[in-house]
């Protein structure tokens, strides 16, 4: 077990690079120039071009730049941005508030989803169940900018309920929460429906009749043996949807006004400040892999049958 | 089952985790009120944005570095608020006799906000820093009038002397400029901020002072409520010792970083943002309902256009100019106006916006007026669309695709020949303006400008000389040349709009870019203040709001 994770851990490395490279090498196919293009619509002082550019290494070959990033960030420097303050200060600021809210969307996801999947999973056929199929429908084709305005303006413009905006620098848990369940409601619709499925399908297992025929309490039957093994494909899923809350979270955060990673890295590339792309890339590439790794750890708690040497 | 057993530990950990940050939120509630919670009394908010470098005069040629500026920094003139006029600000007169030599005499009693008095070193010293090439700053190039420029810039290597030959202090109130030649819009543009003073103590640190910059304007930073919060807020209070006459009306004003036009404007709404200085394009066609009479609208010194690549072998022929002439006369600037701007903009009859000294309805001629005949007959006698297509690009990351669109069936049906004119898109910005400054362009492309000083220098000669800076198209008349160079250098103002004008006519002949319309600047208030007005730069006039 041991030397599995840290098998898995040295190949988060080659990844690693993998990963920047190709980040690093797209952002500088995007072409123009990030420099000039701070003047507007209006004439660049080529002096301050000139200097601009040999400081942030532009004039050389794509390997070379490559080459100055990386070996900052092997000694912890996450680069500067054009403006010359820390790349790693925006990280820092914006990673906890993404983090904060994919943790609220997630946690709505977990509960609500793997819940409401489980009721309608015991229930098939009948009105609960029915009940959730349609209400998971209409949430996953609703486009979330029409779900996430439409929220913003009743719950809370008008009726108050929850905060309508965050407030940039220090968004707040009670901000976050409406934001979070709209950015959480996609992938509740596919967490229920994934458990659903799952749960029926066990249902008919072997080892629930047995469990059933022992004389087991239908409430130990359900939660230590069907739901547990139901869940593998929902965790699964989960795991990957983790890192997607918190980078593709850009719609959702410019509606409420959330300062976090998705508009970051968004900004970054309309810029193309590679230091600020790249270096928030690489933390979630990170948050990824990890996550991944949690996962597949969590198979062996899920199934006793599995066993990782 | 130990391994099982430890994953069981990590997991329960991870769950502990969650619910003990969760616990936290609770405090965190009490902490803040929401976006519009926690103002002091009298004070009010406006939407800005993260000033892109460090606030220095000279640093800052977008509106999140400009709105600090404006607040807590003055110079020798201000604009007037309603015409965009320069008035004297610290100039207690500045007297030329040639537009070359320059005589400033500052008002005394003038404090930078920690007490030390502004003199005219306060204003050569920050000029020469300014325009230091060591110090990268964005809009040093505003000093290149200024004799000795060329040896604190260079365009190569480094600086020689820290000082400009043309600037003198003589005693406490009194500074000489000389610049390189004649300017006679050197006064006009003196009231852009570039050109305010900076106290000793700046220099000490300008990195650490350009964080917690210390001015001489109406407002200085109020650091006991946050000061600069990055990407968050800058606020700042009434500067009880300021002595010009543009006075605050209010306490202070915090400066709101919002992500979106869309979430300032749901803010504002909500009465959690008192001031929005743009409305978003989603709520363009409803901010006149929705928001009643606390809706803003104010024209603006600012211009759109469409621009040609006269270096390009197509359009640069002779005889094209006809071509662009009829181009001009077949787009139909009222209708596209009202129908996707829904507002009191301007069909454009001139290269000057409507205030600026030499602006006049007529000067274009039928250049402006849409003529289909005319139209089809000046294109078929220039010989047609070079390369039978014209494209206008724009960048797709901007608001102008609709426009554009509406530009090209405007000309289409004008003349009669469907798909002779296409958009064409560029993903963003940089690369468009790229190709642009590059002289790449094979077709037409959309072009702004929005003044600077309200000089017609800064809409002409900045763009339209040969070899200027913001010469994009490559057009050299020496026409042009010739009577722009006079009117810059003329005596007086009069004699220099007259100059203008004449240059004028000879763009109409040209056509180097074709004038479109006026922008106005369209924004809101919020229910808890009063007296918000815009100025023709598009910029909220901060002291004259007052908070109910």
């Amino acid at each position: 077990m041991g030397r599995y994770v840290v098998r898995r851990l040295l190949q988060m490395i080659p990844v690693f690079i993998g990963t920047t490279f190709l980040i690093y090498y797209m952002v500088y196919q995007l072409g123009g120039d990030p420099i000039s293009a701070m003047f507007g619509d209006k004439g660049a002082d080529p002096v301050f071009v000139r200097q601009m550019r040999e400081e942030f290494h532009l004039n050389d070959p794509l390997i070379v730049q490559y080459w100055y990033y990386i070996t900052d960030l092997l000694h912890g420097d996450f680069g500067t941005s054009f403006n010359g303050r820390p790349v790693a200060d925006e990280l820092k600021r914006a990673f906890p508030v993404s983090i904060r809210l994919a943790m609220i969307a997630f946690a709505i996801e977990v509960v609500v989803g793997v819940g409401l999947g489980l009721l309608s999973g015991l229930r098939r056929g009948k009105f609960v169940d029915t009940l959730v199929l349609a209400g998971t429908l209409v949430v996953i084709s609703i486009p979330v900018f029409v779900l996430g305005t439409v929220a913003q303006f009743w719950l809370g413009s008008e009726w108050g309920i929850f905060e309508a905006t965050a407030t940039v620098g220090d968004a707040t848990w009670s901000q976050l929460l409406l934001p979070g369940i709209v950015l959480g409601s996609l992938s509740l619709a596919f967490v229920a429906r994934l458990t659903r499925t799952s749960v029926a399908e066990n249902m008919r297992a072997d080892y629930v009749r047995t469990a059933t025929a022992k004389g087991l309490p239908r409430r130990r039957v359900v939660t230590r043996h069907l739901l547990r093994n139901s869940l593998i494909p929902v965790v699964t899923f989960l795991g990957a949807d983790l890192g997607a809350l918190m980078a593709g979270a850009i719609v959702t955060e410019g509606i409420f006004n959330v300062d976090g990673v998705g508009r970051l890295i968004y900004l970054a590339v309309t810029k193309h400040e590679s230091s600020t792309v790249v270096g928030a890339v690489a933390a979630l590439v990170m948050i990824y892999l990890v996550m991944n790794l949690i996962v597949d750890l969590l198979y062996a708690v899920l199934d006793p049958r599995i066993r990782y040497a | 089952m130990r391994g099982t057993t430890r994953v069981k530990w990590v997991v329960g950990m991870a769950v502990l985790g969650l619910a003990a940050t969760a616990c936290g939120s609770s405090d965190d509630d009490k902490g803040s009120k929401g976006s519009g919670g926690g103002l002091p009394a009298g004070y009010y908010s406006a939407s800005s944005t993260e000033p892109q470098n460090l606030i220095q005069p000279a640093n800052s040629n977008e509106t999140g570095g400009f709105y600090p500026l404006q607040l807590m920094f003055r110079g020798l003139y201000t604009y007037d608020s309603k015409t965009g006029q320069p008035v004297p600000a610290m100039a207690q007169s500045v007297e030329s006799p040639d537009s070359t030599n320059y005589t400033v005499k500052l008002k005394p009693g003038w404090t930078f906000h920690n007490g030390e008095p502004v003199t005219a070193k306060s204003y050569v010293d920050a000029w020469n820093w300014g325009a230091n090439s060591e110090n990268k700053q964005i809009n040093s190039s505003w000093f290149a009038k200024i004799e000795g420029y060329d040896a604190v810039h260079p365009e190569n290597g480094a600086p020689t002397t820290k000082e400009m030959s043309g600037l003198k202090v003589v005693d406490d109130n009194t500074f000489t400029i000389k610049l390189t030649q004649a300017v006679s819009s050197f006064k006009a543009s003196l009231g852009y901020v570039v050109y305010a003073p900076l106290p000793q103590e700046f220099f000490k640190d300008p990195k650490k002072y350009g964080e917690a910059p210390i001015g001489n304007g109406p407002f200085q930073l109020d650091t006991a409520n946050g000061g600069w919060n990055h990407k968050k807020s800058i606020t700042v209070k009434k500067y009880d010792k300021y002595v010009g006459d543009d006075k605050p009306k209010s306490n202070g004003v915090r400066l709101d970083m919002y992500t979106t036009y869309d979430a300032a404007y749901t803010a504002l709404r909500d009465n959690k943002l008192d001031v929005i200085d743009q409305i978003p394009t989603a709520a363009v066609g409803s901010f006149k309902k929705d928001l009643g009479d606390r809706a803003i609208e104010a024209p603006q010194f600012s211009i759109q256009k469409i621009g040609f690549p006269l270096y390009d072998a197509g359009w640069g022929a002779p005889g094209k100019e006809k071509v662009r002439q009829g181009l001009s006369m077949a787009i139909d600037r009222a209708s596209i106006v009202k129908a996707i701007y829904k507002g009191a903009e301007q069909p454009a009859t001139d290269w000057l916006a409507p205030n600026i000294p030499g602006y006049s309805k007529d000067i274009t001629g039928e250049l402006t007026k849409y003529d289909p005949a005319k139209a089809r007959e000046l294109v078929t006698a220039g010989g047609g669309i070079p390369g039978g297509k014209l494209t206008i690009a724009t960048n797709a990351d901007g608001p102008h695709k609709e426009w554009v669109t509406a530009v090209c069936n405007s000309i289409n049906e004008a003349l009669k020949q469907p798909g002779a004119c296409e958009p064409k898109l560029y993903p963003e910005f940089s690369v468009a303006r790229k190709d642009i400054t590059d002289k790449k362009m094979t077709g037409a492309y959309r072009t702004g400008w929005r003044a600077d000083y309200p000089f017609p220098d800064n809409f002409l000669a900045d763009v339209y000389l040969t070899g200027a800076a913001s010469n994009d198209s490559g057009y050299s008349s020496p026409v042009f040349d010739d009577l722009a160079k006079r009117a810059m250098a003329a005596p007086d103002q009069t004699e220099g709009v007259k100059l203008w004008q004449q240059a004028e006519q000879q763009m109409a002949k040209d056509v180097p870019s074709i004038p479109l319309w006026y922008y106005v600047t369209k924004a809101g208030s919020s229910t808890k203040v009063s007296n918000v007005q815009f100025d023709p730069y598009g910029n909220p006039v901060f002291t004259e709001v007052t908070v109910k």
